[in-house]
């Protein structure tokens, strides 16, 4: 086994994605997530990468978006406000369909918000958040060491779909320590023909661009791009399941909330009610055939969430509404305790 | 199969997260399952910080602690903020140089170690937290005591290599206490 260390949440996502091959970080600092810029900075100068501290955050993601063009693993890394303004930078590299990592370590919101831990961006990373029609894969890490995992399995799957893939956390999981070890860490290679590495007058020039001014030819890329998308939905939606097998309920939670909800499934089922967890590791693509699976098992669902209620409406679509869907949340930079998580599946036990 | 919550909590400055640390590396040598949680919200900025460490022998679930089974309170504030949600059943370590206040539950083990006026004394004032985490791994053997040089080399930086003798010293002084 490898050696296990122990890391902060952000330093595993500075480390992992070094390790992933990325040589090239454009960044603006905030709270919750300065750790992964400041591992950057002390780690690229010395092994031959690019750490760039831009003016804003807009000057970042069109860094990203220009080193991205060239084919190179390329990283960003923000919290909530922060996103907001990267996110026309997201949606020119969307529909330009070239491969980036962007790190998103949520607090409270909305505007100016909180610096505590939150998943309040869930719709703004699942649905959109720029202009246009487009997709990122979101990944949303539970633990340190899949905060490591999920940053090389996002930069391999951004490099196969050309696509970006964004780390959703939040605060929690970017503070805690844990152990972690990087044995498995495996990293894919793609060949990139489209990367614009200048063509030593061997080659017709390449053009990464997101202008189409033709509606015909724009509306050809747009069904390209989902077709590409098609495929991610098919074959990429990652989750997991925890004491589902004889559930009659079911807590669904992602990250710090999927933690707080396991104590809670393990206490359910000390007082005899049979709860099982479904803990959504990709948030786009949804789990959406373990959901509809779940449907046909257990009498409710239970979305637990750092927010107002927003992956709750994926649960309803996934499962067709076929069984109730209650909320059990905390918004604002809270997260609700074991306890709560508790009383919410006793009253679902109940019926209510 | 055993699992170990402790909250440790004080004025910033008086080394709260470096001995979170400490037990978590503790934990980490001895092959348990562990987490640190720092606080880093607005109650940082006022001045406190505290810090949640779990030591398990299975996967640590939640990282968030709202019921201790150890609580390290270092100032007053913390140990008022934090006095009722300790377990009944099991211990809290202050600084009684530094709280003049007695708990007033009679299901917990409390333990007043002048902390702070020990390690002035012992004429390194700054590792009152070290005594206190000593007096924890007496209290509550989440760990094994030994060897605690090798933990505080497998993180302490080699420029500050000097003082891992200090901190070994203040954990026996906490641990015999």
């Amino acid at each position: 086994m490898a050696e296990r260390v122990l890391m902060k949440g952000n330093e595993a996502i500075a480390e992992a994605a070094i390790r992933a091959g990325c040589r090239h970080y454009f960044g603006y600092p905030i709270t919750p997530q300065t750790e992964i810029a400041a591992y950057m900075a002390k780690k690229m100068p010395k092994i031959g990468g690019v750490f760039l501290q831009a003016e804003s955050e807009v000057a970042s993601i069109n860094m990203v978006y220009g080193a991205a063009a060239t084919g190179c693993r390329v990283m960003t890394s923000s919290s909530s406000p922060g996103i907001s303004l990267k996110a026309e930078g997201l949606s020119y590299i969307a529909g330009s369909d070239i491969p980036a990592l962007v790190v998103n370590v949520q607090r409270g919101g909305p505007g100016l918000g909180g610096i505590q831990p939150s998943q309040s961006d869930y719709f703004q990373a699942t649905k959109g958040g720029g202009h246009g029609d487009y997709r990122m894969i979101v990944l949303a890490p539970a633990s340190v060491q899949e905060m490591a995992s999920l940053t090389i399995k996002g930069f391999n799957l951004a490099d196969k779909y050309l696509m970006t893939s964004m780390i959703l956390a939040d605060g929690t999981i970017g503070q805690m320590m844990e152990p972690i070890s990087f044995e498995d860490a495996e990293i894919e290679v793609y060949e990139k023909p489209w990367a614009l590495t200048g063509t030593e007058g061997k080659r017709k020039h390449n053009v990464v661009n997101s202008l189409y001014l033709q509606p015909d030819k724009l509306e050809a890329k747009n069904f390209e791009r989902f077709e590409r998308y098609k495929i991610v939905e098919e074959n990429e939606p990652m989750w997991e399941e925890y004491m589902m097998e004889d559930a009659e309920y079911c807590v669904v939670a992602f990250g710090i909330a999927s933690r707080v909800a396991k104590n809670a499934v393990v206490a359910a089922r000390a007082e005899g009610i049979k709860v099982g967890l479904i803990r959504p590791i990709t948030l786009w693509p949804f789990p959406t055939k373990a959901l509809r699976a779940a449907a046909d098992q257990v009498k409710s669902f239970i979305s637990v969430e750092l927010s107002m209620g927003q992956m709750i409406e994926d649960v309803k679509l996934a499962t067709e509404c076929k069984k109730p869907v209650t909320l059990c949340n905390r918004a604002g930079g809270m997260i609700p305790s074991p306890d709560q998580v508790l009383e919410s599946i006793r009253n679902a036990a109940k019926g209510e | 199969m055993k699992t170990t919550q402790i909250l440790l909590a004080g004025f910033g400055g008086q080394g709260v997260l470096f001995a979170g640390k400490f037990l978590a590396y503790k934990g980490l040598v001895q092959d348990k399952q562990v987490s640190w949680l720092p606080s880093y919200g607005p109650e940082m900025r006022g001045g406190t910080a505290n810090c949640s460490v779990i030591i398990s022998d299975t996967p640590v679930g939640s990282p968030i602690i709202t019921n201790p089974d150890v609580l390290v309170a270092m100032n007053l504030p913390s140990l008022q903020k934090f006095v009722n949600d300790v377990v009944p059943g099991g211990v809290i370590v202050l600084d009684s140089t530094l709280i003049g206040a007695k708990v007033d539950r009679e299901d917990v083990k409390v333990c007043y170690v002048p902390a702070t006026q020990m390690a002035k004394d012992a004429g390194f004032a700054t590792l009152a937290n070290m005594i206190l985490t000593g007096k924890v791994l007496k209290e509550a053997p989440c760990v094994d005591f030994a060897d605690n040089k090798g933990t505080l080399e497998a993180f302490i930086p080699a420029k500050k290599a000097g003082l891992i003798d200090v901190n070994c010293k203040a954990l026996q002084m906490g641990y015999d206490f």
